[in-house]
């Protein structure tokens, strides 16, 4: 499971928690995330997200 | 892919103000060459030239030259995108801004100057250092070493560092929300917000690097922390000029920086003037949508700002360069440019009668849908009472 950060916010996806409160299923993997889904704080394009490093 | 250059020359061509973008330093040059001509020659008014070009001659000429609503088509954006003439634009402005800002200081350092000179000076650096934060924001959302580089040190002169962090995690987090320090509410005169938005901005910049440096398991305080980098940048600039030039320089460099950031403030506080996002019943804000920021396509201003303007776009691509921004026809959009809005800011009565009511109109007449100021709140529910539902 990998996190993704928005570059612009700073919002990270976590695929191991997805975000079931817009019917993304915890486990979801980053590419199987629809194309124009975007962030859910500031509004960025998914291209705008980047893999982070695991602590 | 079929051959580059031809799609090169065609996205260029789709770009009706290619050829205008490299006035946005060429009218700075302009204004500093006015304010020198009038300072050699006597004719103090002309050293004037910022606040002139700004409040007066920018909103004129928007007027008189109009708009221009044209979009590159989705299939050019990524070509329009790469093409380098548009970054050395923004290049060559900071450092013709660093220039210009230097050679001022020497002047005012050294020569002897009535106050109606030193006026003229400091107003019209002033102006050009408000502007810069602008060309800082273009630069500071990009995601190369030398786009932020370039960034900070246009920043440098009008100590306005910690923008470049509070902008992009702070701003475009929460945009259009009663959070938001720089998104002005409705019934909020530009007075008020100017203070709320500099100090809550600041307090916020601060707060957002600690917690990044925090999470990196660093100190607040470390040479790590870029909101301390940003000021440290301008301190080393400040204290160098004066050293060279003298301390008298200090009440120089303090007022050009409050007029630069209460410009820049001015226009932060039209780009999102009563618009809200709605908040969901898990306490989430609906995402950012063009209908959440206020835009304008008159050509002069969008020059001038690097199609700043086009702010719906901005915030739903925040990486995207100026040039590949586009308007939307379903964003809400100012009666003028923001050169002329900020005019109209500056004078809270004309402003409300210009904009309440298209707050208002946006809101299909249901006035608790916006960003209400919550000192005008009782006030403006009983000026537009909501419709029955």
């Amino acid at each position: 499971m990998k996190k993704w950060q928005c570059i612009v916010c700073g919002f990270e996806y976590d695929e191991a928690e997805g975000m079931p409160d817009e019917g993304i299923e915890p486990g979801t993997k980053w590419e199987d995330i629809p194309d124009d889904w975007t962030c859910p704080d500031c509004g960025a394009p998914k291209d705008d997200f980047e893999m982070m490093e695991v602590d | 892919m079929s051959d580059t250059r031809i799609t090169l020359a065609e996205a260029r061509a789709y770009d009706r103000k290619r050829w205008l973008w490299p006035m946005g330093f060429g009218i700075i040059i302009l204004v500093a060459a006015a304010t020198v001509a009038g300072w050699l020659s006597g004719i103090t008014v002309l050293m004037f030239a910022g606040p002139i070009m700004v409040y007066g001659i920018v909103p004129l000429l928007d007027f008189m030259i109009g708009k221009d609503s044209t979009n590159p088509p989705e299939r050019v954006l990524d070509v329009l995108e790469d093409d380098p003439f548009y970054r050395y634009s923004t290049y060559i402005y900071v450092l013709v801004q660093l220039v210009l800002f230097i050679a001022v200081c020497v002047v005012v350092g050294t020569q002897p100057l009535t106050i109606w000179q030193w006026l003229g000076f400091v107003s019209t650096i002033g102006m050009l250092s408000g502007i810069s934060i602008n060309t800082a924001h273009e630069l500071g959302h990009k995601n190369t070493a030398v786009e932020s580089w370039l960034a900070k040190i246009a920043l440098a002169p009008v100590a306005y560092g910690h923008f470049y962090v509070e902008h992009n995690f702070g701003h475009h987090k929460r945009v259009a929300t009663p959070e938001d320090p720089a998104s002005a509410r409705l019934g909020e005169s530009f007075w008020r917000f100017l203070p709320r938005t500099v100090i809550g901005s600041a307090r916020s910049a601060w707060h957002i690097e600690k917690r990044r440096l925090a999470r990196k398991g660093r100190p607040t305080w470390s040479l790590h922390n870029e909101v301390l980098q940003s000021w440290g940048m301008t301190a080393v600039l400040w204290i160098g000029l004066m050293a060279a030039f003298g301390v008298a320089l200090l009440p120089f460099l303090i007022i050009q920086a409050v007029l630069g950031a209460s410009l820049l403030e001015a226009v932060n506080y039209c780009e999102h003037y009563g618009l809200k996002r709605q908040k969901h019943d898990n306490g989430r804000y609906e995402r950012c949508r063009p209908e959440h920021s206020w835009n304008n396509d008159h050509i002069v201003t969008n020059i001038f700002l690097f199609h700043l303007q086009r702010h719906s776009d901005h915030h739903a691509h925040p990486t995207r360069r100026y040039q590949s921004l586009r308007h939307f026809d379903e964003a809400p959009e100012l009666p003028t440019g923001y050169a002329g809005m900020i005019v109209l800011a500056y004078m809270p009565w004309l402003w409300y009668r210009v904009m309440d009511h298209r707050v208002l109109a946006h809101y299909d007449g249901d006035i608790r849908l916006a960003n209400l100021d919550p000192r005008n709140r009782d006030r403006l529910l009983a000026q537009y009472p909501p419709p029955a539902t």
